[in-house]
């Protein structure tokens, strides 16, 4: 039951960045690798700020926007710079690797007998792990009221827009570098700010912590989308959510058969693959109409629109 | 004599492929008065769509200046010309956002030129207003007010295109073929219902066309292009005076 709980938790915290992952990877298309560099960075923020007294509610707000400042240096090589976005974002994860060092000063820093958003007079008093259920749920619902009010707002349009169409954006006015420049300092603010919750839920920022966050982040994504379908915007959103958390719950199920957490690298890339491959098995026995079928109420104009 | 609407003087485009410079468009000099409707003609690799390109800021022409009303825009981007100019693609895919709905497309393009904000879109409180907008054409994209229009017809997709062009009043509506990849019947449709539309709300419109019958039949003005220069520009009447055989043979003569 703990283990249940814990996994509910952090997969809401990962949850974040694949919110974030979401916004860049299938709102804007790009294949953002910089949520490898901006994940870190914002547990590197978080953890020195905590450690050098700061409140830990201000120290996550600047973990969001040391993400962000990630985020902004990729978008501006990508549209000033003209170097592709994989490229840009593979540069700026690698240079994100010393300046981590430089803000911790060492590649492994503790929060021990520190306060925490997960360590303080409140959180202690509720069950074990429940801490990162109730953060960790408090920080999703912020994250989509803020997100899903954005994404309906005029800037928001043009934004999703951006991703859709690159050339009936820009003929209808809307300046598309700058809305991929704020597409990547949204996405990966949100990414920076998870990696603050994560590393404030272990008790410890690590330099290494990037690896692989990618593929938990697009696990949550596509694992929401194969499991949900078609969905609205909003809805999307919080099947992103819930990917997540059936992602943490599938490794948590995995390591029970006895892998231990060296495979888990492995592990989480073979999800990934599987999940992946899904459509296309779907497509192949055409799994998803029988789905579709026991799920949808009967709907003559979304039954017209396949 | 009324100030032109838009004005090129000696605009150039010259391309270097393998060491050789190429005039894709040579020294056009076009006045387009308030009001005009002019139907351009030309066989393929004319210069008509490199025209349309510098018109609209997607492409800085080599040399040469193009003003509209007055104020030169040679310098200014596609984003920031979009205020004025709209346009309409050849390909239905490329005038609409196609995971977007019906909807949501017209409110974005209510925006055009506009500064984007954290407004809220209201698209609900809008509704009425767009369906009735949309129900000026009859094809039933009124009833698929929430589709995503990449789960639209190419008709619907076209006509979608150039409510979204005229929804805020453009000085200048360029049209791109935007009626080649539809089938006989629904270009022709589209076709009318773009000629009335633009002699409703007084647009003033420049149309790439393929079809000679609509060059000749729309439109108070014909401009044929070829190798790009200004072959051919026949006012009202000389273009009342022109047949389907002249154009025709002038076609023969230029690929020949």
């Amino acid at each position: 039951m703990n283990l249940l709980t814990s996994a509910i938790g952090q997969g809401m915290l990962y949850g974040i960045t694949g919110i974030g992952l979401f916004l860049s990877f299938r709102i804007l298309r790009f294949p953002d690798m910089t949520i490898e560099g901006s994940f870190p960075v914002g547990a590197a923020v978080c953890v020195t700020c905590i450690t050098n007294g700061m409140s830990p509610f201000l120290a996550t707000l600047l973990a969001f926007v040391a993400g962000g400042l990630a985020g902004l240096a990729t978008g501006v090589l990508y549209t000033k710079g003209k170097i592709p976005v994989l490229l840009a974002g593979i540069l700026v994860m690698t240079a994100a690797y010393s300046v981590n060092l430089r803000i911790m000063g060492k590649s492994n820093v503790s929060l021990l007998n520190t306060k925490t958003l997960f360590a303080n007079k409140f959180v202690d008093s509720l069950p074990p792990y429940f801490n990162s259920v109730i953060i960790g749920l408090i920080v999703v619902i912020i994250t989509f009221v803020v997100l899903n009010y954005f994404l309906q707002t005029n800037l928001g349009q043009a934004f999703i827009a951006t991703g859709d169409n690159e050339a009936m954006s820009k003929s209808q006015g809307i300046k598309t570098d700058t809305m991929k420049i704020i597409g990547l300092v949204v996405s990966n603010g949100f990414v920076g700010l998870s990696g603050g919750l994560v590393a404030q839920n272990d008790g410890y920022a690590d330099v290494n912590m990037g690896l692989g966050v990618i593929v938990i982040g697009l696990a949550a994504v596509v694992i929401g989308e194969v499991v949900y379908g078609n969905l609205t915007m909003g809805q999307r959103l919080i099947a992103v959510i819930f990917g997540s958390i059936i992602y943490r719950i599938v490794i948590l199920f995995v390591l029970q058969l006895g892998f231990n957490t060296n495979d888990l690298k492995l592990i989480s890339a073979i999800v990934l693959a599987i999940c992946l491959m899904l459509p296309a098995l779907r497509d192949k026995f055409q799994i998803q109409k029988v789905i579709e079928k026991g799920v949808k109420p009967n709907d003559p104009s979304h039954a017209a629109t396949k | 004599m009324t100030q032109a609407m838009l004005q090129l003087n000696d605009v150039t485009v010259t391309v270097t492929n393998g060491g050789q410079s190429l005039n894709i468009l040579n020294h056009i000099n076009l006045n387009v008065n308030p009001g005009d409707f002019i139907t351009i003609l030309g066989t393929n690799g004319a210069g008509k769509s490199t025209l349309f390109n510098v018109i609209s800021g997607n492409l800085t022409p080599t040399a040469g200046q193009i003003l509209l009303d007055g104020k030169d825009i040679t310098k200014f981007s596609e984003e920031k010309r979009a205020r004025y100019i709209s346009r309409v693609f050849q390909d239905p895919k490329l005038g609409t956002a196609p995971r977007m709905t019906v909807g949501e497309n017209m409110l974005l393009a209510e925006k055009r030129g506009q500064r984007r904000t954290l407004g809220l879109r209201h698209l609900r409180q809008k509704k009425p207003q767009l369906l009735k907008e949309l129900g000026l054409f009859d094809n039933g994209l009124a009833d698929r007010f929430d589709t995503p229009t990449g789960d639209l017809s190419g008709g619907q997709r076209q006509a979608l295109s150039l409510m979204m062009a005229i929804s805020a009043k453009p000085e200048l509506l360029l049209l791109d073929e935007h009626t080649a990849a539809l089938d006989p019947k629904t270009s022709n449709q589209l076709m009318a219902f773009t000629h009335q539309i633009i002699s409703e709300r007084n647009l003033t419109c420049l149309m790439i066309t393929h079809h000679l019958d609509d060059a000749l039949k729309y439109g108070n003005r014909l401009i044929v292009l070829n190798d790009g220069a200004i072959e051919g520009d026949y006012d009202t009447a000389a273009k009342a005076a022109l047949s389907k055989d002249d154009m025709l043979q002038f076609f023969d003569s230029a690929i020949a």
